[in-house]
């Protein structure tokens, strides 16, 4: 069953495993938020009541349970006297509310952060990468326009196997070269020949 | 079947960095899969599991575990769907108002989060508090007067142009599958297409982002189909960790249908309508096992997305109804109205997009898709603005239009005169004159609708993720909105007329426009989607009540029809065939009188058919043949004379198998005789080794007869998942029909291009 797990990391390049690293962070991150416990400014009941005859109109906020959210428990000071309380009340319009500040900001910040990172990155990669990178006839191809269906049927056959780089650089940089390629030929495919997606 | 990955054996972790050895069994990018062989293999499988558990404990607890492995995909799908939802949700709330000011408090509150705790509580004052500003409050601290608006409508474009060039370039750098809205793509991909990376972690990461993005820029678009796409992309991600699912693709689509009906599920907090609308709009096969398990996912994906509470009610979508008001039977006279508007609209829209769309790929507007996402965005922001119906986001819009006018509601649409003796509870209020607020929101309502109608067929299908359920909605909530408040205007001054006189009396509550509204949007969801059971329980579990099922229905039915009578796709459907992808429908009747003989190829003036022979090419003949065509498959006769069909041999499988034999297999060279059969030719002595192929040889290809009428073929293709049938006649092989014949046979006979379905 699971001997499929390492064969999963066999079968993906470096590149997949930070969009993955990114989602396992927010799943880990995000569950201890949602059992956080709640601070006092979190919860509300919010009765609303409008104007009436000579009374205008006024928000309650108090912080109450959900059983007790309702206009005896909220409206304070009552500004009608006893026999008009149940009419007034029948105006208020009461409701519960609660949220979790710690979830907005944790949620917020890590949407940030992965923002800026994947800017920094396609900064890297538009700018930084072509300057650092001497051609040589391994990144050929990439310029190359015209690549015509050949080389796809020829991708599927394995390239050079025979000269495998031993040392784990060079292996990083094999890896993010054939996911540029991925992507190139994804970019072909929707933006150039508009074979997909109009 | 040798996997050559186990090759490389239990290797270090570094051999993941390596490329990936493809095995005999996959499938090539863009072609389509072999459903009866990925059911086989499948049902091989399982039987070697129980036929297994029986030896040992360890065994017995393995099957166990393969057999729930299922329910776990459908956990995590779920908590990650949900999860990702709940992000979307929140992260849209707090950019869309970053268009129109800051929190000073904590920057990462929105509007409403940052007003929670003010201490502002006058009635009149409601809606302000001091702890956010605008940006023009904040920048030349004015907030009234021609410079402050002008300076706030400038940094909205700003934003909302910042928001969109940043997203498309996200989408063009690193993911370009993550753009349009992703359902016709999953369509075909469940019906057996294979499109590689379309489901991939990176269109995972890019198309979540950029949705956040997109969203809040103002762009006329929805998030509910691209969460579909992100549900699946989780949905394949989970799938990849079990071995059941990752190395059989039948099995694999089981769970993109699951993950499908948790997208739709976690968009509308309707998990039945999810499970419904996978059902019906998304699946081509749908065993009844995976309705279970699609509820499953559903649900738990609705119970995360309900723990992260987005929207700070327990709710989990913006705009759902409480309110429980009764309708009356005279008012289905305006139904049925709507329903006919939204049919009219959805033909509208259908032409109209698919015309921009095919213009888009075939002229020069498709070569700058960058700029187009920015002059769109521009125009959007800048008719946006004025108007305060479209500077919201569209789904507060929805909210605002569906909701019922209590006596506390401060918009203008519920600007009616109130009697100030009124003493009635808050949803009993009886029906009131409009006023002066009323009828400058119709005005606002009436240009609002125009431009979203216009917009929209220019917004969806850039290359920006983008879906469709929520502009369809606005529209006609909008346009249900203003007839209904023509209704209860009507039913108010004219209460005498014979048609109010039986169920309106004066000082009842008869007429809610907001009833009217969420008609609107169901019957003009239903026009462009053309959706049935799925749209009216997605529109049920919104409203959480049965009370209005029947106007919902009676809507959708009507929109259906009148749109059905223009023309037979949805939107889903006409992208398809304008993409060309071999995507054979279910819902298409075949009703020509034509026979196998009129579709087979080869026709008569075409080259004979190119075929093996069972024991007399050599290893050079196959290759030349290989190398010539680029046929997906070749039939294996048992000679040239005798065309007597043995079975089917893959091109893919064919290749693999013929250069792991000449690299591992001592002996076989460009001479030797390739032989399917199970004992070697007779060979003269001195000759090569010979090179046995039979196990990738498929001893059960179909076939049919050359007098099979072409109805029974396209049924079987359809109910079987075929790639090819090969034709004979009395046990000779005469030609061969494929998915692509078979669509292209159908096209031609509805006069339409043949020539446009492209892929194999």
């Amino acid at each position: 069953l699971f001997p499929q797990a390492p064969r999963m990391f066999a079968q993906s390049s470096r590149n997949s495993v930070s969009p993955v690293l990114l989602l396992v962070l927010l799943g880990c991150v995000l569950c201890p938020p949602a059992q956080a416990s709640k601070s006092s400014e979190d919860i509300r009941c919010k009765c609303i009541c409008p104007p009436y005859r000579n009374i205008s109109g006024h928000i309650y906020n108090k912080n109450v349970s959900q059983k007790d959210c309702n206009c005896l428990h909220v409206v304070e000071p009552m500004p009608v006297p006893g026999n008009d309380v149940e009419a007034y009340c029948l105006l208020c319009e009461c409701k519960y509310e609660e949220r979790s500040t710690t979830t907005i900001k944790v949620i917020i910040i890590i949407y940030l952060s992965v923002v800026g990172a994947l800017l920094l990155y396609m900064a890297f990669l538009v700018l930084v990468d072509p300057l650092i990178r001497k051609p040589d006839p391994y990144t050929q191809p990439l310029h190359n326009e015209e690549d015509s269906e050949d080389t796809r049927s020829l991708a599927t056959v394995p390239a050079p196997a025979g000269a495998r780089a031993n040392t784990v650089l060079e292996r990083v940089e094999g890896a993010q070269q054939r996911w540029k390629r991925q992507v190139q030929e994804q970019r072909k495919t929707v933006f150039d020949r508009h074979k997909m997606l109009s | 079947m040798v996997n050559a990955g186990d090759m490389n054996g239990s290797g270090n972790l570094m051999d993941f960095l390596d490329e990936p050895f493809p095995d005999v069994g996959t499938y090539e990018d863009f072609h389509t899969i072999d459903w009866l062989r990925e059911k086989s293999r499948d049902t091989d499988r399982h039987r070697k599991i129980t036929s297994k558990s029986k030896e040992s404990i360890w065994e017995f607890i393995k099957s166990l575990l393969d057999a729930w492995s299922g329910w776990v995909v459908m956990l995590l799908i779920g908590l990650l769907a949900g999860t990702l939802a709940g992000v979307i949700d929140l992260a849209v709330d707090w950019m869309t108002d970053l268009k129109e000011g800051v929190c000073l408090s904590a920057f990462w509150y929105s509007h409403e989060q940052c007003c929670w705790t003010s201490n502002e509580t006058t009635f009149d004052d409601r809606d302000k508090c001091p702890q956010w500003q605008k940006w023009s409050e904040l920048l030349v601290s004015q907030s009234e007067g021609a410079s402050a608006y002008i300076l706030n409508y400038f940094l909205y474009i700003m934003w909302a142009l910042c928001f969109a060039f940043l997203a498309v370039s996200l989408v063009r750098v690193f993911a370009p599958y993550a753009c349009g809205s992703g359902i016709p793509e999953i369509k075909t991909i469940l019906s057996g297409f294979i499109i590689r990376g379309y489901l991939g972690k990176w269109t995972l990461l890019i198309k979540t982002v950029t949705l956040v993005l997109v969203v809040s820029s103002g762009l006329s678009l929805g998030k509910e189909g691209p969460l579909v796409h992100v549900a699946c992309c989780c949905g394949n991600f989970f799938s990849s960790l079990f071995s059941k699912y990752s190395k059989n693709e039948g099995k694999r689509r089981e769970v993109l249908s699951a993950a499908a009906a948790a997208g739709v599920s976690v968009a509308f907090g309707a998990p039945i309508g999810g499970v419904l609308f996978s059902l019906e709009e998304v699946s081509y096969y749908f065993p009844l096992k995976t309705l279970w398990r699609s509820f499953f996912a559903a649900l738990v994906a609705a119970f995360t997305l309900r723990s992260i509470n987005p929207f700070g009610n327990s709710r989990l979508v913006l705009f759902y109804v409480e309110y429980h008001t009764p309708w009356y039977m005279a008012e289905l006279f305006p139904f049925i109205l709507l329903g006919v508007f939204g049919g009219l609209w959805g033909t509208l829209f259908i032409r109209c997009n698919i015309a921009w769309c095919r213009r888009r790929k075939t002229t020069r507007l498709g070569k700058y898709p960058v700029l187009e996402v920015i002059v769109i965005t521009a125009i959007t922001a800048i008719i946006a603005y004025p108007n305060p119906y479209t500077r919201r986001s569209t789904s507060e819009l929805i909210s605002e239009l569906f909701n019922d006018c209590g006596a506390l509601e401060s918009s203008q649409l519920c600007d009616y005169i109130n009697d100030p003796n009124m003493t009635r509870p808050v949803d009993d209020i009886p029906d009131r004159p409009a006023g002066p607020g009323v009828y400058s929101a119709m005005w606002q309502l009436a240009l609002a609708l125009v431009f979203k109608i216009v917009i929209t067929i220019f917004t969806f299908g850039m290359k920006i993720p983008s879906g469709l359920f929520i502009p369809s909605m606005a529209v006609g909530a909008m346009a249900g909105r203003m007839v209904g408040i023509g209704v209860e205007q009507l039913a108010y001054h004219h209460h005498d007329w014979i048609i109010f006189r039986n169920w309106c009396r004066p000082g009842a509550d008869c007429v809610t426009p907001g009833l009217y509204a969420m008609v609107g949007a169901a019957a003009c969801l239903g026009g462009v989607t053309r959706m049935t059971v799925s749209l009216v329980v997605i529109m049920f579990e919104l409203t959480g009540g049965l009370e209005y099922i029947v106007p919902l229905m009676a809507a959708a039915v009507t929109s259906k029809w009148v749109a059905d009578a223009f023309g037979k796709e949805g939107i889903y459907e006409a992208h398809i065939h304008l993409n060309g992808y071999p995507f054979l429908d279910v819902k298409d009747e075949f009703t020509h009188r034509t026979l196998a003989t009129d579709v087979m190829r080869p026709r008569r003036g075409e080259a004979p058919l190119s075929v093996l022979t069972q024991d007399s090419m050599t290893v050079e003949d196959v290759e030349t043949l290989i190398k010539e065509t680029d046929y997906n498959g070749f039939p294996v006769v048992v000679s040239k004379d005798s065309e007597r069909l043995i079975g089917f041999a893959q091109r893919r499988e064919l290749i693999l198998a013929i250069k792991n034999a000449r690299q591992r297999q001592d002996g076989v060279v460009s001479n030797s005789i390739v032989y399917f059969t199970e004992e070697p030719p007779e060979l003269p002595p001195n000759s090569p080794h010979p090179l046995k192929l039979r196990r990738i040889l498929n001893l059960s290809p179909f076939t049919v007869t050359d007098h099979t009428p072409m109805e029974t073929v396209v049924d079987i293709f359809r109910k079987l998942g075929l790639r090819q049938c090969l034709v004979t006649r009395s046990g000779r092989l005469l030609g061969i029909i494929t998915k692509k014949d078979v669509l292209r046979h159908m096209a031609q006979m509805a006069n339409q291009d043949p020539e446009s379905i492209m892929f194999n």
